[in-house]
């Protein structure tokens, strides 16, 4: 066997040793112009337990993922070396469930088991990899989406795959997808456990291929067409055809991603991505249908082969066993794809009257031809049954019962079933038979991924806040009240927890976030961008619409896909908490904080192939403050790296926080990208005021004549609501009201709250009157209980002798010429005080007591309370106030 | 026949039966000590009441998130105005069902951790985790924040938080609980209302700025702004006895007492006394307590005395009170420590020289005075330090000697004179020395 291997070894850190990677054969093509040549297959040679492992093409496999316990699944499309001699594959992703957003997975409508992943046709994935992430082969069966999930020993080896996911929606694969998975299955389906390993039934079939291959060295083409002498001429055709794209797939994909920006915006128009996809379609095909070819050819072969195989040999047979009918299955459907797929769409077409279940299974079996995956000869056929597809999907989703079928159906299906059973049931006895009880069920229930690392198992035995628990409040028993009039509608509008139509306001300082984000998603690059601003003038509101503008021009394809995480210092009960709140955002794992820590450095330092831009939103960034500033120099440190893709976006509430509290090295990583939100100014909270009451529906007709010129109150049924706000040059007492908001805070929240409290003093003071005016008295007084000290009044209220041990305390600063004194020194004072207004003086218990309340109403500042006589004392608020509030009486 | 009728009749006009007093007794102090139970009457706080009541009602009507601080002095009603509020939606029909409560203490939740497992639990969320009991303080956090964001305004049942004695929970680490109640309450998650029952007053300046922000700044104050004459009719109430009571011809005689009492001199400057001391209805309730405590089966009816005597026993002093029981060389040397805080003006002194004061009075005045040897002296002293009228300055040490440790005394002169007045068998001399550290030059 003649291997020209370019060993390049590289620590795995998974497995602790050293791996090299290294060509297995010849190069089937070269492209001479970009120096690269493909190859047919990679081994990957373990230096300390001395193993090889051989991955070919159409093998599946596990590439290393962002997360070390989960592996992403792909099959191997590509083998290339490049130019620069680094080695390079090109995969067909599969997803886990934990990769789809939360909010899409409940379209499944079912249980998710992890061994279950779904055929990728999300655009915007890098499909071009550096082949040393590969880990190892592994097994990927398709499932028809009505079969369970056959139990399994090696959980770890084997995947299932029922049906597609373009990011949308979920769909069920095609017969033609289907097929061809399911003959690469049988080739994948031998490799067993970690042991070393040499794909049996590959081996044989290789020896010919490379003999092939180095005998048609000098010409390529014919090569391609050796190895397949008792291929139909269909097939043939295909091999031929494909031999071609082969050669420039690599190059004409790469040319491709480099002319066209737009593709990374998942901008292509659909003509170009099918054909783009029916290349790489092509491409595949003739391959696999080789391979299955081959593999039926030499199952006897297998039984004899050599003892390198480290499985027994029934084993062995009986996955040649079951591979036979799923050749022949596979066969059958190659060999009659249009009758076939018509048959279905006209019986689907028929069925529509009757039932709508049908749809779900008709759809499934020619519908699943999505426009992207239809190879070129069945073009004219997808386009015919397409039209229909839209429209069962359309039912399909209104359509909830799903349980009861069809009878005039049935019979079909179940012919269809057995069909596929035949092949997946021995394979499941074998196993089975050989396990004891396997305990399924739990482990189906049980939410934990298949390559967790032991440590981590017992975690859903313990759930400490189990996943799959959603804690929520109760229902309500009776439905909330509507606002039943103006002024409460007033009033839900004004509450804080409104969200607005827009932020009036601050158009600008959403533009410049929008823009410093937008730039980043389309350069794929990590940025940190730090906003401060004083507590309620909307930064987090401003953040959180760009986020939502951002997210909705992704769902567009205007945007590549970005993932939102969003953290808030004051929601952490310690900074370093960050770390896991940040990974069980990204990934859904829940691991300890300093072991997130070093999965999240790995994770943005590492170059991921498969991997969106990260948007965080850091809010309250001062509370993530530590001594060493750790958590803060690690936030600000990845987007630096070259493969982060994380954007930052940091609240806090001082301007300059990076200045004061940050060490220069966090400082700097943070950058210069900042911006300050300015208070509000009167004219802009009145702006808010109004634009929150405006767009009431009742009042349009009102409102819009009187916005001009006294902007008022929407109002109902001829009711008139005039409103708080009006036009400054109009009534200037009212608008010193919002120069007052504006000057005590220039904080939105207040000055909602506000209005709110007025609407209320308003109803509160005239029930029954209608027109429910809210008048300039009203938020006076809502600003008053507001905003006065309550010092005052509490002084007026108090008992004579709280008073008169005031004014003592008043005489002996006054005495003493310092402000603060013994209960001794004003005890002395007060009974002096007594003896002028001839009043019983009290006892010293008394005057404890007198001086112990005024202590807790923090009128007082006092000592602790066991020094009894000697307790010193000094006055919460001015000694103006006091007299003020004394000499009023 | 005629004469058992009689015989009773005797009986009630000339006092009541022992099940009657008991009785009178049982209602009364019930009414002074469950203050907090929502059956007392709440006194000029009508207005709080109702913008309290509307404040809830919208909350579980409407679901409207909010934020309210009930502040007021100690014994000013807050609990019960809350109660009384409470206790009055929960009979309103669309309430019922509408509203979850969490009562947290300050005084018993000392910190964030303690209260989110106090919330949990009363939200009953923990049933969803089975009997597993959180984990840590982090994830029930994240636990608790989590299921108050899944609800809306319109479906969830709008939770009420009462925190108690509010104050404290502004001291726990950032502010953690209050920020994210405050939070919730300003956005769409699921109403909640937070009621905050605080004494004081600067309570506003102690919310970080973010919290402050986030809070809706309404505050209801509680003043006791009542004057003297709702005081004397809270009085009248609070005696009365309710149309209910079993006995009736006793109630209607016990009431009429009461009305007299009230419209009586003596009465009214016990009650004065205590309105210009403090408003605070506690202590009215514990005024008469002590009086009611002197109702017995001989003695029916409340009197002016009573109430005379349980002013004086509520006013007394608890230090005068201990110098009552202190022997005549202990007096001395408390005298002799008065004497040195004139002279020093009130710098501390330490046992030596309370010693040497004590010594020059027995030389050079004493007739009556056994001169005591210094053992028995500073035995003396250290009783008073037991009894804590000295206090030392700083924890005795193993170093220093107890004779020179710096002593401060607890007392004030009037304490002290006033104590000697009515010192038994107290001897003149001592009685002269008192009064001036001067008179035996």
């Amino acid at each position: 066997m003649s291997q020209n291997s370019f060993s390049l070894g590289i620590m795995n850190t998974r497995q602790q040793s050293k791996l090299i990677y290294s060509w297995y054969g010849k190069p089937m093509s070269s492209d001479r112009k970009l120096r690269t040549s493909q190859y047919k297959g990679i081994v990957i040679t373990s230096e300390s337990s001395r193993t090889e492992t051989c991955i070919q093409l159409g093998d599946f496999i596990l590439v290393e993922g962002v997360n070390a316990d989960r592996p992403y699944v792909a099959q191997l499309l590509d083998l290339y070396e490049d130019g620069a001699q680094h080695k390079r594959a090109v995969v067909q992703w599969f997803c886990h469930i934990g990769e789809i957003p939360q909010n899409k997975r409940k379209l499944l409508k079912r249980e998710i088991s992890p061994q279950e992943v779904f055929f990728d046709q999300v655009l915007g994935y890098d499909t071009d990899i550096d082949a040393q992430t590969i880990i190892k082969s592994i097994m990927v069966i398709p499932l028809h989406p009505e079969e369970e999930l056959p139990i399994t020993l090696n959980k770890e080896q084997t995947f299932y795959v029922k049906q597609s996911w373009d990011g949308k929606c979920f769909k069920a694969l095609s017969p033609d997808t289907f097929s061809k998975l399911k003959a690469k299955k049988k080739k994948g389906s031998t490799p067993d456990s970690s042991e070393p390993f040499i794909p049996s039934d590959i081996l044989t079939p290789l020896k010919k291929e490379t003999e092939s291959v180095v005998r048609s060295a000098t010409k390529p083409k014919n090569a391609e067409s050796k190895h397949s002498v008792s291929k139909s001429s269909l097939a043939k055709e295909r091999q031929s055809q494909r031999a071609a794209n082969d050669i420039k797939t690599p190059t004409a994909r790469k040319k491709l991603e480099l002319s066209s920006p737009t593709r990374s915006k998942g901008r292509l128009l659909g003509s170009e991505v099918l054909d783009l996809l029916d290349d790489d379609r092509d491409a595949i095909a003739p391959l696999e249908s080789a391979a299955t070819k081959r593999k039926v050819t030499f199952t006897s072969d297998i039984l004899g082969s050599p003892p390198k195989i480290p499985c027994s040999s029934d084993k062995s047979k009986s996955v040649s066993d079951t591979a036979e009918p799923c050749q022949r299955f596979s066969d059958t459907i190659r060999l009659s794809p249009y009758p076939k797929a018509k048959d279905f769409s006209e019986k689907a077409k028929n069925l529509h009257m009757e039932d709508d279940i049908i749809f779900l299974v008709g759809h499934q079996k020619p519908g699943t031809q999505s426009p992207v995956l239809t190879p070129r000869s069945r073009r004219t056929c997808a386009q015919r049954t397409s039209a229909l597809i839209a429209q069962h999907i359309s039912v399909l989703n209104q359509e909830d019962d799903l349980s009861s079928s069809d009878s005039s159906y049935s019979s079909s299906s179940e012919e269809e079933e057995e069909e596929e059973d035949v092949p997946c049931t021995p394979e499941k006895k074998t196993k089975s038979s050989r396990i004891f009880s396997t305990p399924k069920s739990s482990s189906k229930s049980s939410v934990h991924t298949p390559a967790k690392t032991p440590k981590k198992t017992p975690l859903p035995g313990t759930p400490k806040t189990p996943r799959n628990a959603t804690p929520e409040i109760p229902r309500r028993s009776h439905a909330a009240q509507k606002p039943a009039s103006v002024l409460e509608e007033a009033r839900l509008r004004l509450h804080v927890s409104a969200v607005p139509e827009s932020l009036p306001c601050r158009e600008e300082e959403f533009q410049d976030i929008y823009n410093f984000v937008e730039s980043k998603l389309i350069d794929g690059t990590g940025g940190c961008m730090y906003i401060s601003g004083v507590p309620g003038t909307g930064k987090t509101a401003t953040v959180h619409e760009v986020i939502r503008c951002l997210q909705q021009a992704a769902e567009n394809d205007e945007l590549p896909p970005f993932q939102l995480v969003e953290i808030n210092g004051m929601k952490l009960t310690d900074p370093h908490q960050a770390y896991v709140q940040i990974l069980e955002l990204l990934t859904g794992q829940k691991v300890t904080a300093t072991h997130a820590a070093v999965l999240l450095a790995k994770l943005f330092n590492t170059p991921g192939p498969k991997r969106k831009t990260t948007v965080l939103i850091v809010d309250e960034l001062d509370l993530l403050w530590t001594r060493k500033q750790n958590v803060m120099y690690n936030l600000f440190d990845w987007p630096t790296q070259k493969h982060s893709k994380l954007i930052i976006l940091a609240i806090a509430n001082t301007m300059d926080l990076p200045e004061r509290i940050m060490m220069n090295r966090v400082a700097s990583r943070l950058g210069l990208t900042r911006m300050a939100f300015q208070p509000y100014t009167y004219k802009q909270l009145q702006h808010i005021i109004s634009s929150r009451l405006k767009d009431v529906k009742a009042f349009e007709e009102d409102a819009i004549q009187l916005v001009s010129r006294k902007q008022y109150i929407p109002r109902a049924g001829g009711m008139t609501a005039r409103v708080v706000i009006m036009h400054s040059d109009k009534m200037s007492g009212f608008s010193s009201v919002w120069h007052n908001v504006a000057a005590l805070s220039g904080d939105a929240r207040r000055c909602l709250d506000i209005c709110r409290r007025a609407t209320e003093i308003c109803e509160f003071a005239e029930p029954k009157r209608s027109p429910e005016i809210v008048g300039m008295a009203h938020v006076t007084e809502a600003i008053d209980e507001m905003f006065s000290s309550p010092y005052i009044n509490a002084i007026r209220n108090a008992s004579l002798h709280e008073q008169i041990f005031l004014k003592a305390i008043l005489a002996e600063f006054r005495r003493a010429g310092v402000e603060e004194a013994t209960v001794q020194q004003v005890y002395h004072q007060h009974m002096a005080l007594c003896r002028i207004e001839g009043m019983q003086r009290p006892t010293v218990s008394e005057m404890m007591a007198i001086c112990s309340r005024l202590g807790a109403s923090r009128l007082l500042l006092l000592e602790a309370s066991n020094k009894y006589l000697h307790m010193r004392v000094r006055l919460n608020l001015s000694q103006d106030d006091v007299m003020y509030a004394l000499r009023e009486e | 026949m005629k004469s058992a009728m009689s015989k009773r009749k005797l009986k009630d006009t000339c006092g009541a039966s022992a099940e009657c007093i008991s009785q009178v007794q049982k209602i009364l102090r019930e009414r002074f000590c469950h203050r907090p139970s929502a059956t007392g009457k709440l006194f000029g706080i009508e207005f709080q009441y109702r913008h309290l009541l509307e404040l809830l009602k919208r909350t579980t009507l409407h679901g409207e998130s909010n934020s309210a601080l009930i502040v007021g002095p100690r014994g000013s009603g807050k609990t019960t105005l809350l109660n009384h509020v409470l206790k009055d939606l929960r009979e309103m029909k669309q309430v019922r069902g509408n509203l979850l409560e969490v009562h947290l203490n300050g005084l018993l939740q000392t910190s964030d951790k303690v209260a989110l497992k106090e919330i949990t639990r009363q939200l009953q969320l923990e049933n969803v985790v089975g009997d597993k009991v959180f984990g840590s303080f982090a994830e029930t956090l994240a636990f608790l924040l989590e299921a108050l964001r899944k609800g809306d305004r319109t479906s969830s049942c709008p939770v009420l938080f009462v925190l108690d004695e509010f104050d404290l929970f502004v001291h726990h680490k950032n502010q953690t609980l209050l920020y994210n109640l405050f939070d919730i309450s300003q956005s769409a998650q699921t109403p909640v209302t937070i009621i905050g029952l605080t004494c004081r007053q600067d309570i506003l300046e102690l919310l970080e700025k973010r919290v402050k922000s986030r809070f809706s700044h309404r505050q209801i104050y509680l003043m006791n702004s009542f004057d003297f004459k709702q005081y004397v009719k809270i009085f009248k109430e609070q005696l009365s006895l309710p149309a209910e009571f079993p006995d009736e011809p006793f109630a209607q005689k016990w009431n009429d007492n009461i009305q007299h009492l009230s419209e009586d001199k003596i009465v009214q400057d016990v009650l004065q006394n205590l309105f210009h001391h403090t408003k605070d209805l506690r202590s009215l309730y514990f005024l008469l307590m002590l009086a009611v405590s002197a109702v017995t089966v001989h003695h029916p009816l409340l009197t002016a005395a009573d109430l005379q005597e349980a002013s004086r026993q509520h006013g007394t002093d608890s230090k005068a009170n201990i110098v009552h029981g202190l022997s005549v060389l202990e007096i001395c040397l408390i005298i002799a420590m008065k004497h040195l805080n004139d002279v020093y003006d009130g710098e501390p002194f330490n046992f030596q020289m309370v010693y040497n004061e004590f010594q020059k009075f027995i030389q050079r005045k004493a007739h009556s005075m056994y001169n005591f040897e210094k053992p028995v002296v500073m035995k003396a002293f250290e009783h008073l330090l037991q009894l804590e009228l000295v206090k030392p300055l700083e924890r005795p040490s193993a170093r220093a000697q107890r004779e020179y440790l710096l002593m401060r005394l607890l007392l004030d002169n009037t304490q002290i004179m006033d104590a000697l007045q009515v010192y038994p068998n107290c001897p003149t001399d001592v009685k002269q020395w008192a009064a001036s550290s001067l008179s035996w030059l």
